[in-house]
């Protein structure tokens, strides 16, 4: 019995989290959004939604076994999956099957396996594949299907998004902003867009839920929704026929699906609290920037993605705050 | 309620033996006294092979200031002086004593009765302890008399009893508290004399509300002594961590120690030590020890003499399980896995747990997915992730520069760990490597 006992160093004892835990956390946390797709987009954001995750954990594994010819296979971590999902949701509902395959082949090939695999990316997947998909098919990528229109596919008929008429107002169109639906549409989802981003309220959700079971702090989504609103609101307050009030800035677009899914995924995000703070504002300044100046409606992915970049940076010079700073009471 | 500031994670507690009273165990037939069982100067043996002891005689003499004498916890004959594994995984010299019937030293106070007048000197205090071979009794083992004399420039303001006890599964001091409030409240008096205070305070989690309560209604008759119920977080028996929770200081980095901002503290053992030492003149030589272990028959805290083989606290417990993976010295957070049951009890163990293959075994780390959890549970404030990956590459500067010293290796880093990495593995050899680099750059100055 004495020759074999273990020894190893402690701690002899584990608080139970892993991987697939946080992964499948969050996938369960995008439920109440994928059901309002389904919802408002009917069948062609199952396929959309299928199609991508099905592309992501296949390429995956083929990578991971022909190319980087490892034994253990990684796809049931959760992680390609999650990829998925995510991609999707910034699509929007009526693109073409083969457009969405080439995003999860750059998504995962290009924005993960190249880098080693999880946790060696230094931009979040999804948003490799959703802004390689926006650059090359600005077309496909930019008709967003009227919402209700629940057994179209392609043939769906599209629609300018409320983001659009809110660029169309600063453009100088002074009607366009009372073409907006309500701020309470808004909120619920009722408005066309990508497929997981026109539901503020299921995001929301999908938060609390993350933030319950501890998957993630609030750091980052709160410090960006936090700075979009005080920013958009300063310059609705100086100008209301032009610039959008902040209400309809936080539940349009991607910046719910941006602020809670896709800023906080955990490689790509800085690692201490203040570095969090740091990269929620930025995003979210960023984000309203390009919505009110920029050449496209959407900002929130190239914020996200800007801010990916300064990732390394923020936690070179974030330092949490260290036991003894604080000397006296 | 209170509780340290920075990060801290919360284990299963796991306190199968805390309704179990305090049991003395039997003799063992052969005790055996590591010579090094503290921080510091090893012991130096005073007995040779065939030296007839009695129960409180002392068997080594401190080996310098920082050291603490050792005292035979048997009466018999002295069967060799050589070397054992103790519980680091190391040979170290010891003193192997054969036990023959329980012959006390004269000198020794055997009566139930509490003293509780104490008139002597400070300094006769810390005299009567240093001599009793008093040392921290919450693992780390530091002798105490050391930590009543402050370096010239500090002056301490309180004494903080530690009766936290924040390891899962250990029991030893919550039982202490519970059947000797009496002895270690005077215990604490006479420490707050020799530290020359008149406050002390004593932290207690609130996962032993039986404790608060008994300690909080004696405390009443003892004047300056407070107890403070604390919120249940690990690792709140970490001296700055506790030091921070009660009076809300906090310790600067390392070479920084608790006198620096007027804090002495003390185990509750050591408290009650400290009183047999002082009032009963009993050297320290025996310790409660909790014997522990989800598959062991009968979890129990036994009286337990040094130099005790930890299998016979084992074999008292109900024997070693069929599927026993593991044998840690200790609690499960910070206690050392034995290469086997023969490890002697030594001043600072607080009890041996027993894990079965399965519990045993850690899991394969995944790749780090920078969640930035140890980050947040680090209770040092420090960057776990950061400190085992650049020890990992062999980069001392920049671990050095990342406060690598200041780890207390709690643990809590890895326990909180998704991908299950190793980080403590390598922060320990980074701190190791650090610590050599920062010796050698001293030596030179």
């Amino acid at each position: 019995m004495a020759n074999k006992l273990i020894v190893s160093l402690s701690p002899h004892v584990h608080g139970g989290d892993s991987v697939q835990k946080n992964m499948y956390g969050v996938l369960i946390a995008l439920i109440p959004a994928l059901l309002v797709s389904f919802y408002m987009f009917g069948l062609g954001a199952v396929v959309v939604t299928l199609t991508s995750v099905i592309a992501c954990l296949f390429f995956e594994w083929a990578i991971t076994k022909f190319i980087l010819k490892r034994e253990r296979t990684t796809i049931m971590d959760g992680s390609a999956a999650l990829t998925g999902v995510l991609l999707a949701f910034n699509l929007p509902s009526n693109l073409p099957l083969w457009i969405i395959i080439i995003g999860a082949l750059v998504a995962i090939g290009i924005g993960k396996m190249t880098f080693g695999g999880l946790g060696c990316n230094p931009f979040n997947p999804a948003l490799v594949g959703r802004i390689f998909l926006l650059i090359s098919f600005p077309v496909q990528m930019t008709s967003w299907p009227v919402v209700g229109q629940l057994t179209s596919y392609t043939d769906a008929e599209t629609t300018a998004t409320p983001l659009a008429l809110m660029k169309m107002a600063v453009h100088g169109d002074a009607s366009a902003l009372s073409r907006l639906p309500g701020t309470m549409s808004l909120f619920l989802g009722n408005n066309p867009g990508c497929i997981g981003e026109v539901s503020a309220l299921a995001l929301l959700l999908g938060l609390v839920y993350m933030l319950w079971k501890k998957i993630i702090s609030w750091h980052i989504p709160v410090s960006i929704l936090a700075t979009v609103f005080v920013f958009s609101g300063l310059m609705h307050l100086a100008n209301p026929t032009v610039y959008a009030s902040p209400l309809a800035h936080l539940f349009t677009g991607g910046l719910m699906l941006g602020a809670i899914f896709m800023a906080t995924d955990y490689v790509t995000s800085p690692m201490t609290h203040k570095g969090m703070l740091i990269y929620g504002v930025a995003i979210g300044f960023l984000t309203v920037v390009i919505r009110t100046f920029g050449a496209y409606p959407e900002g929130m992915s190239f914020a996200i993605f800007i801010m990916n970049a300064f990732t390394p940076l923020i936690n070179t010079y974030c330092k949490p705050k260290r036991f003894g700073e604080v000397v006296k009471k | 309620m209170k509780t340290f500031r920075i990060g801290g994670v919360h284990p299963a507690e796991n306190k199968l033996s805390a309704g179990k009273a305090i049991e003395t165990l039997a003799l063992p037939k052969q005790a055996v006294f590591p010579l090094s069982q503290h921080i510091g100067a090893p012991a130096t043996a005073i007995v040779k092979k065939g030296d007839v002891v009695k129960v409180g005689t002392k068997i080594a003499e401190a080996g310098g200031f920082v050291s603490a004498a050792i005292f035979s916890s048997v009466s018999g004959k002295v069967n060799k002086v050589d070397s054992v594994i103790d519980a680091s995984g190391y040979r170290k010299p010891a003193i192997f004593i054969d036990v023959e019937g329980d012959e006390w030293e004269e000198t020794i106070d055997r009566s139930k009765d509490l003293v509780k007048e104490c008139n002597l000197t400070p300094e006769e205090i810390v005299a009567k302890i240093k001599n009793a071979g008093v040392v921290g009794m919450g693992g780390a083992c530091f002798p105490t008399h050391v930590k009543l004399t402050p370096p010239p420039g500090c002056k301490a303001e309180c004494v903080i009893i530690n009766a936290v006890e924040c390891e899962p599964y250990l029991t030893a001091d919550h039982r202490l508290m519970l059947e000797k409030a009496d002895e270690i409240l005077v215990g604490v008096q006479i420490l707050m004399k020799g530290a020359k205070v008149n406050k002390a305070y004593i932290g207690i989690e609130n996962n032993k509300p039986d404790a608060i309560k008994l300690m909080t209604e004696k405390a009443a008759a003892y004047p300056g002594i407070e107890i403070v119920p604390l919120k249940v977080k690990y690792p709140q028996g970490g001296e700055k961590q506790l030091i921070d929770a009660v009076i809300g200081r906090q310790v600067p980095a390392p070479p920084a120690i608790p006198i620096n901002v007027g804090a002495v503290v003390q185990n509750v053992g050591t408290a009650y030590a400290v009183y047999e030492a002082v009032q009963k003149n009993k050297p320290l030589f025996e310790r409660v020890v909790t014997v522990t272990g989800k598959s062991l028959k009968n979890p129990s805290n036994f009286l337990t003499r040094m130099g005790t083989p930890m299998s016979q606290l084992i074999e008292a417990a109900g024997g070693l399980p069929e599927d026993t993976g593991k044998v840690i010295g200790g609690g499960p957070m910070m206690g050392k896995a034995l290469v086997n049951t023969e490890v002697p009890i030594c001043k600072g163990s607080s009890g041996v747990l027993i894990m079965n293959d399965k519990e045993a075994r850690r899991a394969e780390p995944q790749p780090c997915i920078r969640c930035a959890k140890c980050v947040s549970v680090c209770p040092m404030g420090l960057e776990p992730y950061l400190l085992a990956t650049c020890s990992a590459h062999g980069d001392w500067e920049r671990v050095e520069h990342e406060m690598i010293m200041s780890c207390i290796e709690c643990g809590s880093c890895q326990f909180t760990c998704p991908s299950h990495r190793p980080m403590l593995d390598y922060i320990r050899l980074g701190k190791g490597k650090v610590g050599g680099i920062i010796r050698a750059r001293n030596a030179k100055k």
